[in-house]
């Protein structure tokens, strides 16, 4: 229990109102009467004293004796301890059994009369099976497989030594160093002995030393004020190196806090937030209108859930679904397509979305049919599912941070300066940026950030320009460029706390 | 992202010059591809089995590269030197030329019955090549890359490469009854019939993968010369007698596949990377594959095709200002050779046939902005000018959220999938009755469902907090799924609030209390006159927990219907 008291004693002279005498000091003993005896056991004592030997002459833990010695280590000088630290051998509760009724293979010697015994018989009993592969290896017994009724069991000695017990025995009595180093981990290795490590203290009269200690007050209460007695008592001093009492409260989720943080990013930025409750989409929206053709392997059974019930996506929206399917399967809108037959029961299946750039693509898909085309600025913090199996470093569901901008003549250069803003915003402002390949966006690039802690460069997000493919046969005009970016929730941090 | 895994010194040498593992790394970074790994065979073995067994092995240094997903013409070594050489102006990117035999064309007839299981193949001849062991190896490793990527594990499209001087033509791609194909196949040392094949196969951990895609079909496919030897049953295995080896000096290459552009995509990569070791670099002798129809094509394609594209069109797209010159150089260092011509704004630009992955405008687009080097480009702030919104449902939810911990619950996050068990049996109500949403196809039974109630996912992280001191009082604010056919997917999300009390007492007030907050701060009165909120028991058993839970969707849009269950 952390002490927290009130300073020192105070120096202060006067007593108390006179009718009531403060209890004189050295009455109460620090701490109880382990203390009490220690100090006065310390005071007979040539030299010093064990804390082990002196929990075992009067009978309590060790773990009491201890306590002792640090809240009169606590008072100043009073004692000086020593740590020490021993090694002993120590039975284990089958080494103990062993030691008071004999081996195993012991006990399945003796339970063999000279007749013999059925060995099914032997194996039934508590020692059977253990004892008797050893007591065979010991050549103590044999077995007989021609007995008429099954195997049997016979002495082949008349007595043995028990040679297991007859150590036990020993190291019970503390005289393990007469074993031999072999001997002993033998045992260990049999389970039957254990080294144990004990920390005791070594104590000794310190400068100070005295056997009338007063008892220090851990707290000021309202008799002591009322009484006046206060001004007498020794008070203990705060021990701060101790933890405090946490407050009562509740808690937000760690990983949501950060999420916080970064819609409160985008917000700052201008960004509106998307629509991305539902974790059910069709391929189509989650794929096909993405411009991911139907082969490809995010498409596999391996890496997404498919749904068994809705299987299918009631309704798409065919004109635009239309043109999704010539833009796949024979190109358009400057594009050389994919050139595979496109097939529209593979964009219906239902899915678990894989990304959030399905929702954002549902958004796009809503701002080109309101005419004329106004600029738009669009984030989503939402859960995403892949095909994982659960383990430490995979999940079969995470979060997806993704922002989108779209507006007339957006360039490399701008999705550069707003993941610049965007980054500088979450404390991270080394950046630099990798070509890489997504199937929907084109120039695409990977975000890199120096991590200081690494000293190397580590990937952050993933980023590019919507491809034409996909933008085009959703009706948005030809010059409007759409920038967008994606990062993993899970991976980050919490954005460092701003100093005012 | 494929990896590709080269001999460091190898590479060294085919560039002319040495890098540090640092500069090679800074190299692959500016053109888009990632120094994975270096590594070697040796510490790869002693990593998976062991030091043991990896005594004795090669410790020659090994790069693994990670490649873009759709840049084929990087998946060996000669690609990546290939694309770097010219990425660094140290090679003009070659031109790959199609030539016609001095004798007779190789010719592969495709008969009808290959239409309902692979019905494309296309082939080629490499003629006069010269392989080491090196070149071997890349030239099986660049099959497998491919089968892995572009072939989808074999399914649209498998590689078979033969020895043309063991063979004669004309060779036939037919489909037959397993029982009736017998051959000897690779690496056996006798014959089978196909049947027996699939089975050897099954415990064969490379095949066994592919056996899937003809397994239960009633024809297998399988390639034949005149002379009845069979080439290759795709896209499974190989017939022996026609086997490469390092003294193989003609190859016939034949991909048969599902698609047929990915198999003539396939087969373009592989003759136009290994046509630099023919007698005649770079040209690749031509083979016609007669189709079921009668009609006759000849491969490889090889096609080069001309773009034009408007050098303000790039300026514009990537942000920078450069002349349509600049931009043709740029360009050409990624092996589109290109010009300006017109009204020198033009570009006319060559997309090669190693680049498949060029289809539009935007492609050469982005490798203008590679070769300029992305981190050479401006970083400006768009001027796009628009007011933030949050979407009301999130709002609602942060402002509850930090209430809810106010009054001293503790938020927790859990997974929006489950097993049926957690949403059904567990909480004493019938799977049918919940209207849940069901996966075809989880690993484990830890994701059969989505979370019809955020109950279950409270309860998990209750037991999984047993050693906790009490009281525990936790809270979730997230969605859950249901069926719906009103919706274009014919499912939807609810936001629900949900919250546990779990103490040594049942605390049933305490929950209550809460439930009281809650509704004092979304304003719904209590009573059930002015559509205020009343309290009714639930059906199941989960009318014994201190918990609550409800959409707060439906408060939200005005409907003042009661919480779920209490």
């Amino acid at each position: 229990m952390a002490a927290h008291a009130p300073g020192a004693g105070s120096g202060s002279g006067c007593s108390g109102a006179g009718r009531d005498t403060p209890s004189a000091p050295g009455a109460a003993m620090a701490d109880g009467p382990v203390a009490d005896v220690l100090l006065r056991r310390l005071e007979a004592a040539d030299g010093g004293l064990d804390s082990a030997e002196l929990a075992a002459e009067l009978g309590v833990e060790h773990q009491a004796v201890v306590g002792a010695v640090k809240s009169l280590q606590a008072l100043g000088e009073i004692i000086e301890a020593e740590l020490r630290s021993t090694k002993r051998w120590e039975l284990t509760a089958e080494g103990e059994e062993i030691a008071r009724e004999g081996s195993h293979e012991a006990r399945v010697f003796r339970s063999v009369p000279p007749e013999g015994l059925a060995q099914s018989e032997l194996m039934r009993l508590p020692s059977g099976k253990v004892g008797f592969s050893k007591a065979m290896s010991n050549k103590w017994i044999r077995v007989d497989k021609s007995a008429a009724d099954g195997p049997r069991v016979f002495r082949v000695v008349d007595s043995m030594e028990d040679d297991v017990q007859r150590r036990l025995q020993l190291v019970r009595g503390g005289q393990a160093e007469k074993l031999a180093e072999k001997e002993r981990s033998e045992l260990r290795k049999r389970k039957l002995l254990t080294e144990v490590t004990l920390k005791t203290y070594w104590v000794s009269k310190g400068s100070a030393f005295s056997t009338s200690v007063s008892k220090q007050e851990a707290e000021l209460s309202p008799e002591m004020i009322s009484s006046g007695s206060w001004r007498d008592r020794p008070f203990k001093p705060y021990n701060f190196s101790a933890r405090g009492v946490l407050p009562d409260s509740g808690h937000l989720h760690p990983l949501l806090k950060v999420r916080t943080q970064f819609r409160q990013i985008f917000l700052e930025m201008g960004f509106t937030e998307m629509p991305t409750d539902n974790f059910i989409e069709s391929s189509f929206w989650n794929f096909d209108a993405l411009f991911q053709p139907q082969q490809h392997p995010a498409r596999d059974q391996h890496d997404t859930f498919f749904l068994q019930d809705p299987a299918e996506a009631l309704q798409l929206p065919m004109d635009y679904v239309h043109r999704v399917k010539r833009t796949h399967s024979q190109g358009g809108y400057g594009s050389q397509g994919y050139k595979y037959t496109w097939k529209l029961d593979e964009a219906r299946k239902n899915l678990l979305r894989t990304h959030t750039t399905a929702a954002s693509a549902r958004a796009l898909y809503r701002l080109a049919r309101k005419k004329p085309f106004t600029p738009i600025k669009y984030f989503s913090i939402d859960r995403v599912f892949r095909n994982e199996t659960l383990d430490a470093t995979h999940l079969a569901e995470f979060h997806q941070i993704e922002g989108v901008v779209a507006d007339h003549g957006l360039t490399l250069g701008h999705l550069m300066g707003v993941l610049r803003e965007f980054f500088t915003k979450l404390g991270i402002t080394q950046l630099r940026f990798k070509p890489a390949y997504n199937p929907y966006t084109e120039p695409s690039m990977e975000v890199f950030s120096y991590h200081q802690g690494l000293k190397k460069w580590v990937e952050v997000g993933n980023s590019g320009l919507f491809r034409p493919e996909m933008l085009l046969p959703m009706g948005l005009p030809e010059n409007v460029s759409v920038i967008a970016w994606g990062l993993s929730l899970e991976r980050q941090r919490e954005p460092p706390v701003p100093r005012p | 992202m494929p990896t590709v895994s080269v001999k460091r010194d190898l590479l060294f040498k085919a560039l002319g010059r040495t890098y540090t593992d640092e500069e090679f790394d800074e190299l692959c970074f500016e053109f888009g591809l990632e120094l994975d790994e270096i590594t070697s065979e040796k510490e790869i073995i002693s990593k998976e089995q062991g030091d043991k067994k990896a005594e004795g092995a090669s410790d020659v240094v090994l790069y693994k590269i990670d490649v873009p997903a759709n840049r084929y013409d990087l998946l060996c070594l000669e690609g990546l030197v290939r694309g770097l050489q010219v990425f660094k102006e140290r090679i003009k990117a070659p031109l790959y030329k199609r030539v016609m035999p001095n004798g007779e064309i190789q010719k592969l007839i495709i008969t009808e019955e290959t239409a309902k299981i692979r019905p494309y193949a296309v082939a080629a001849v490499l003629r006069n090549i010269k392989f080491t062991k090196d070149r071997y190896d890349s030239f099986i490793e660049l099959q497998e890359k491919l089968h892995q990527n572009i072939c989808r594990k074999r399914a649209l499209v498998a590689i078979g490469a033969h020895d043309l001087d063991s063979l004669s033509g004309p060779f036939t791609f037919t489909a037959k009854r397993p029982s009736d194909i017998k051959f000897k196949p690779l690496s056996k040392t006798k014959e089978y019939t196909a049947c027996e094949l699939m089975n050897i196969y099954k415990t064969d951990n490379h095949l066994k993968h592919y056996l899937h895609i003809i397994e239960n079909k009633p024809l297998y496919p399988v390639i034949y010369d005149s002379n009845g030897v069979v080439l290759s049953m795709p896209p499974i295995i190989n017939g022996n007698h026609s086997k490469i080896t390092l003294n193989t000096r003609n190859v016939f290459i034949e991909c048969t596949g599902t698609d047929f552009t990915k198999a003539k995509i396939v087969l373009d990569i592989i003759v136009t990377m290994f046509s630099e070791y023919c007698e005649n670099q770079f040209t690749v002798e031509a083979a016609e594959v007669v189709f079921p129809n009668g009609k006759s094509y000849t491969f490889p394609e090889l096609a080069y095709r001309k773009e034009m594209v408007r050098a303000d069109l790039i300026n514009k797209k990537v942000g920078i200002r450069e002349t349509p010159e600049n931009l043709a150089k740029l360009l050409t260092r990624m092996c589109l050779k290109s010009e300006v011509i017109g009204d020198g704004n033009q570009i006319e630009i060559e997309i090669p046939p190693t680049r498949a992955d060029i289809i539009h405008a935007c492609d050469i687009v982005e490798d203008a902005a590679i070769a300029y080097g992305y981190n050479n480009i401006q970083m400006t702030l768009p001027k796009t000018y628009t007011i933030a919104n949050q979407f009301p449902l999130n709002k609602l939810t942060e402002l509850l959220r930090h209430d809810m911990a106010a009054a001293g619950f503790t938020e927790a996050l859990t997974f929006a999938l489950c097993s049926q068990e957690d949403i059904a049996d567990k909480l004493g109500v019938d799977i049918s009755a919940t209207k849940a949403v069901h996966i075809s196809n989880p690993k484990t039974a830890e994701f059969q469902v989505a979370r019809t109630t955020l109950l279950p996912g409270l309860l998990k992280t209750i037991a999984a907090n047993r050693k906790m001191p009490l009281p525990l009082k936790l809270f979730e604010i997230s969605d859950i799924v249901v069926k719906d056919s009103s919706r274009d997917v014919g499912a939807r999300n609810y936001r629900h609030l949900c919250a546990v009390y779990y103490n040594k007492n049942p605390g049933f007030e305490i929950i209550h209390g809460l439930l009281d907050r809650i509704m004092q701060l979304l304003d719904v009165p209590p009573g059930e006159k002015k559509g205020g909120y009343v309290i009714k028991a639930s059906e199941g058993r989960r009318q014994c927990l201190s918990s609550l839970e409800g959409s707060i969707e439906k408060l939200k849009m005005g409907q003042r219907t009661c919480p779920n269950s209490l």
